[in-house]
């Protein structure tokens, strides 16, 4: 057992959890959020990724024990209060989910190359998009809609920096 | 009216989604949850000779172990088959029998021998692994090709020689003369590949037994709840209908392989009754790929006779279908009465006659998956048509063009009557989307890159809402293929539909509600849509075979037409006028002509107070329609991809893929080009990246992502997409459906660019860059010397 | 996943301990192969001693003609690394192309390159540009490292700290992936280093990653495409398996070759 302290959307949660325990796993059943799916056992599918310090990483390929001390966020705390996270209307704009299931990390991975690229002031084109999307599979789609939803937010997301500015 | 029937409304469903807030069935704990693991076998044909659970049953945590042999022992009945199929001597089909857990003989790698009970997953998992079963091993038959020869291990003890039937349909006296007078005869021999399903959301069952009311619940990844509380109760003995409540809760895709009751479901149900607890089980990736069912696996010989002038004047088909171990739910009508049946294409064929043989082997069951029948068809003629072409010197369109049907209602010589279609017109939307007339100088500027460019066709046309039940009950159909809907209008005017369809990725929750907003001009919002749980929705048959649309929407039109008419009848008490004179829309009714009106709520009130109703009128505003098709539909497309070869690596890219599709009339546009997306990539990994792949033995040998090549992003380009729309005259909103469609269409048109690219139809699929360079090296091979 | 203790290493003394008190110990670098191993039940080491904590053991220093990074330096902070891109581009093209982008952000060098996974990248840049492992106890060079399919010269509890890397002339990396799991089918890493040129082919390789010899005289007396194209590659020894046979394998190291040839201009 470990005893684990870590930031996750937001909030300071502590827990002791086996050394074996997988982030997936602890994000599931230990937290109940159920937001963040498994869909394979070989880190290829991407339905599991969160955020983890403001990177991308495979939820279900990383140790909870090995996160102390981390900052968490995963799809269920991206939303401000109501207002969707601009990846999050833009999958529901443009028909970019159907049955759901590697919708969480889709967006989660959405964001992230929306945020690398804008931090390296590189233009994300639709064949980078499908390119940064190596990772996560979608059975559904057929990505056309998936790479439409992240091409918008990412203008959204520019548009929201620059305003902050 | 901004949410009705045309719309592009965005989902409704999709809020849940997006914030992570989905409930699907591994998001559920239960009370007193227990976890199942289940020990399967390592080998593809064995004899279990001993199961000695004792160190799994030694560790602190573990609950139980149980096995085949006391399933059976405790009444649990034997997997069942759906339809019933009779060999064309007269015979009926022989299944090999299916326990549910082995109870003798383990028939392919992943049967599964016992089920552990334990307190966590990974606990479970690990006393699955110290189950110690001793087996005998045997020989192993794995392929279509070889089940039937004599040296083939035989499967099961009742089917002799691995035959389970030897169906043929159509013509075959008339289908030989044709083709002996025929000016030219092309013959193709093809394989259409095994494929594994591979929704992203595993399987997963929690099975609930309540002792004191001796009821069970089973939370499921199922298409069809109501047809699994069924055949759970009437075949499997689990609990009669009314102790068995099944809740098809957020569903991560089915395409086929969530329509069947699997032997997890059952064996967790039993063993919650045997442990007293709550059951779980949820598959892995690997499990998944060793026990969902499989789709395709066809061997066929086809042969096409022309006149002179490039007509069809007979085809010929030989098939062997790769049944598997076990005889799943669909699996004898999807290469049989949704294959053969389509051998038309989109084409007026005056003569077909042809066989399917359906063969037994050590491999995973195979059953229907997206398309189920029709891609094997379309496949078969729509490469047939392009070698046809070539061979004969002609223009591939143009010789689809000289073949199309092109009156409708039109009879094929293989049972179907289509309903209605422009194929030609399709085809020119097609080539005018995809710009045929400029792929000559796009080969060029290709060429100059070192790249071969091709273009290739597919025109399709499938069969989607298998009807009408007592049709398919003639042909051997075990269920009925109606579906049904009951439409609820609250006192408040909100609206309840309850559906036997089930959504999981299709946006019924959307579309549906899209059928009461035009209806009766209100927003969507104050719509529901309720499905997916037998004790809400009295039954259903579920989604697939594209029939939501055409069967389950219908029902609900018809549904909503007597809600309007009680409406109307409550409206013209209330406002003293004549029924006929009432208008519903914008969420009021009117009396035409004057500005007399009351709200669609205080419709609802007045149903329910029931203060002022017509004389002799029941109160209450609620009704129920089962729709029963008089044939299914017919949705039709042409498809055109380009693509370029890389000469060096065999790495193919699609360039460029256009869909024309007629699908009657569109709902939700943007949900529709959804699901031709998604189909267009699911047909384009079977024809370039996807297979399930078994050695000699029957190990298999793609269990997971990291063998099993599934379609990535960067795989495949954007897509154009159009539609054109005859209606189907056989529905009350002319639907045809569109699930399936890509699926369909596109794996002939990516093999057929490829092949126009290569210059050789030396090639199966997938054509994986090592297939497509293999064909290249032959191609450039000096013929031998005959 | 069976039972094993996570220990998180201050430091690489800390780890050698962790290492040699455990009855099984691995290090967990990024753990991007050995946990899905773990989770399969493939693997199932009683200790597992993390060393991203390790704060010798991460980021990229420039010596005088050679880069160094740290062995728990992640993929992702390879590929962006500026002295990485300025001193040996097809380093830092190599690291961005590993896996995905989730990968790159947990996977590390030092991971990749002790585990010796037959189709792992980085084994390539190691071999091809002649770099040395320097580990807890001592420096070894690339060409004695690389011992076969997932076999290294590293001793029981031996940790990798940082892989030294020669700044060469022009280098690059080529890869076709293999179409399902993404990892090399076939790469190719070639380096003209002071005069010298070496080739180095992963995913190819019955034994893992090796050297090509006739590539290597080849590009040698000419550095060319053509010189690449030409040479002749033996199929004794090559990967065969429902991917690729050997024959295409053997195939595709001469057109990776050539197309590492013409990156690295």
């Amino acid at each position: 057992m470990n005893n684990v302290k870590m930031t996750v959307n937001g909030k300071a949660v502590s827990r002791d959890v086996p050394d074996t325990t997988l982030l997936s796993e602890f994000l599931r059943e230990d937290l109940r959020l159920t937001g963040t799916h498994v869909g394979c056992d070989t880190s290829q599918c991407g339905a599991c990724v969160v955020h983890v310090d403001g990177r991308a990483v495979k939820s279900c390929t990383t140790l909870a024990a090995s996160l102390d001390g981390a900052d968490v966020t995963t799809i269920e705390g991206i939303a401000n209060g109501g207002d969707l996270h601009p990846m999050q209307a833009a999958f529901n704009t443009h028909h970019g989910l159907q049955c759901g299931f590697c919708t969480p990390g889709m967006i989660m991975s959405g964001i992230d190359m929306v945020n690398r690229f804008q931090a390296d002031g590189k233009d994300l084109t639709e064949e980078a998009i499908r390119e940064e999307l190596e990772g996560n599979i979608c059975r559904c789609t057929g990505y056309h809609n998936i790479v439409k939803a992240i091409e918008d937010a990412a203008g959204t997301m520019a548009d929201m920096a620059k305003a902050a500015e | 009216m901004t949410d009705g029937i045309g719309a592009r409304v965005a989902r409704k469903e999709d809020k849940r989604f997006i914030t992570g807030k989905g409930k699907y069935t591994d998001d559920i704990r239960m009370e007193n949850q227990a976890y199942a693991a289940f020990v399967r076998s390592p080998h593809a044909s064995a004899k279990v000779t001993g199961i000695d659970a004792s160190a799994a049953e030694a560790m602190e945590g573990v609950i139980a172990v149980h096995t085949g042999p006391e399933l059976k022992a405790d009444g649990i009945g034997d997997i069942i088959t759906g339809w019933a199929i009779t060999s064309k001597d007269g015979n009926p089909m022989q299944c090999g029998v299916w326990n549910p857990m082995v109870t003798e003989f383990a028939r392919y790698v992943g049967d599964a021998v016992a089920i552990v009970v334990a307190e966590s997953q990974d606990l479970a998992r690990r006393a699955a692994e110290k189950v110690s079963v001793s087996y005998d091993e045997l020989p192993a038959t794995v392929f279509a090709d070889h089940a039937l020869e004599t040296d083939a291990h035989q499967v099961h003890e009742n089917v002799p020689g691995n035959l389970i039937f030897n169906w043929e349909i159509g013509d075959e006296e008339k289908t030989d003369a044709a083709m002996s007078g025929a000016h030219h005869v092309t013959q193709i021999d093809i394989t259409n590949n095994r494929l594994s399903p591979n929704a992203m959301e595993p399987r997963s069952a929690v099975a609930v037994y309540d002792e004191a009311e001796d009821h069970y619940t089973l939370y499921t990844t199922s298409q069809n709840p109501h047809v699994a509380r069924l055949v759970l109760s009437a075949f499997y003995q689990v609990a009669p209908e009314h102790k068995l409540r099944v809740i098809a809760p957020d569903v991560g895709g089915g395409f086929g392989s969530k329509i069947y009751i699997y032997p997890e479901e059952i064996a967790c149900l039993w063993a919650s009754m045997k442990t007293g607890r709550s059951v779980k089980w949820t598959s892995d990736r690997s499990e998944a790929f060793m026990t969902d069912a499989h789709g395709r696996d066809h061997v066929t010989t086809a042969k096409m006779g022309f006149d002179a002038d490039g007509k069809i004047v007979g085809f010929h088909v030989d098939t062997i279908a790769n049944i598997g171990a076990y005889v799943s739910l669909f699996a004898t009508a999807t290469p049989t009465y949704l294959y053969g049946t389509l051998w038309s294409g989109t084409y007026d064929i005056p003569a077909i006659y042809g066989t399917v043989r359906a063969v037994h082997t050590n491999t995973v069951p195979v059953d229907a998956y997206r398309g189920a029948g029709r891609p094997e068809a379309t496949y078969m003629i729509e490469r047939m048509m392009e070698t046809a072409a070539r061979e004969m010197g002609m223009d591939p369109a143009e010789l689809r063009r000289r073949n199309f049907v092109k009156e409708f209602p039109y009879q094929t010589q293989v049972l179907l009557q289509y309903d209605s279609g422009d194929y030609d017109a399709l085809l020119d939307m097609a080539q005018d989307a995809a710009n045929v007339s400029g792929f000559a100088a796009r080969k060029a500027e290709a060429a100059g890159r070192g790249k071969l460019r091709g273009i290739g066709y597919s025109t399709f046309v499938e069969a989607c809402g298998l009807a009408p039940s007592a049709a398919a009950g003639s042909l051997g159909a075990g269920v009925g293929l109606w579906e049904s809907a009951e439409v609820r209008v609250n006192p408040v005017g909100t609206v309840e539909v309850l559906t036997g369809c089930h959504s999981h990725g299709q946006g019924h929750e959307t579309t549906f509600a899209q059928l009461v907003a035009d209806r009766f001009g209100l927003p969507i919002d104050s719509v529901s849509i309720v499905h997916g749980d037998t004790d809400k929705v009295q039954f259903g048959m579920g989604t697939y075979g594209s029939r939501s649309g055409p069967v389950g929407m219908s029902a609900v039109m018809k549904a909503l037409d007597k809600v309007e008419i009680k409406a109307k009848q409550i409206a013209a008490h209330v406002l003293e006028a004549s029924e006929v004179d009432i208008v519903i829309e914008g969420g009021e009714a009117k009396v035409a002509g004057t500005d007399k009106t009351m709200g669609w709520h205080e419709v609802g009130l007045a149903a329910y107070t029931a203060h002022n109703l017509p004389e002799g009128m029941e109160p209450g505003l609620k009704e129920t329609s089962f729709f029963d098709p008089v044939n299914f539909s017919f949705p039709s497309g042409a498809l055109i991809c380009e693509v370029e070869v890389d000469p060096d690596t065999g790495v193919t890219e699609i360039v460029q893929f256009t869909a024309a599709d007629d699908f009657g009339t569109i709902i939700n546009p943007m949900i529709v080009e959804g699901q031709v997306h998604g189909g267009i990539t699911q047909g384009i990994g079977q024809a370039l990246h996807e297979g399930v792949v078994y050695d000699d033995s029957g190990q298999l040998l793609t269990g997971s992502y990291m063998d099993y090549q599934m379609p990535r992003a960067a795989d495949v380009p954007s897509y154009t997409v159009s539609h054109g729309c005859t209606p189907s005259p056989n529905n009350p909103l002319g639907l045809k459906g569109c699930g399936e469609a890509g699926a369909i269409g596109a794996p002939p048109a990516v093999i057929n660019a490829i092949i126009d690219a290569i210059g050789t139809d030396n090639l199966q699929m997938p054509a994986t860059p090592q297939a497509v360079w293999t064909a290249l090296q032959s191609a450039k091979m000096p013929m031998a010397a005959e | 996943m069976y039972e094993t203790k996570y220990h998180k290493a201050a430091s690489v003394q800390d780890a050698v301990a962790a290492l040699s008190g455990a009855s099984e110990g691995a290090v967990l670098a990024g753990g991007q192969t050995l946990l899905p191993t773990m989770k399969q039940h493939l693997a199932s080491p009683s200790d597992l001693v993390d060393v991203r904590g390790i704060a010798g053991m991460q980021g990229v220093t420039v010596g005088d003609g050679t880069i160094t990074i740290g062995a728990a330096t992640r993929h992702a902070d390879v590929a962006g690394n500026a002295d990485v891109k300025a001193h040996i581009p097809g380093l830092a093209a190599l690291a961005g192309g590993i896996g995905d982008p989730a990968v790159r952000s947990m996977g590390t060098i030092g991971g990749s390159v002790a585990n010796n996974d037959p189709a792992a990248d980085y084994p390539a840049a190691v071999l091809g540009l002649g770099a040395t492992v320097v580990t807890d106890r001592r420096e070894i060079a690339a060409d004695d490292f690389f011992e076969g399919m997932f076999s290294t010269a590293l001793d029981d509890g031996e940790i990798i700290t940082a892989i030294r890397f020669p700044v060469p002339t022009r280098a690059a990396y080529a890869k076709f992936p293999n179409p399902a799991s993404r990892y090399a089918m076939v790469g190719v890493f070639v380096a003209e280093t002071g005069g010298n040129v070496r080739v180095a082919v992963t995913g190819a390789g019955e034994d893992g990653v090796f050297r090509h010899d006739g590539m290597e005289s080849a590009l040698a007396s000419d550095f060319s495409v053509a010189s690449a194209a030409g040479a002749t590659t033996s199929q004794e020894g090559v990967l065969n398996d429902m991917h690729a046979s050997a024959a295409y394998r053997a195939h595709l190291v001469n057109v990776m070759a050539e197309r590492a040839v013409s990156k690295a201009g």
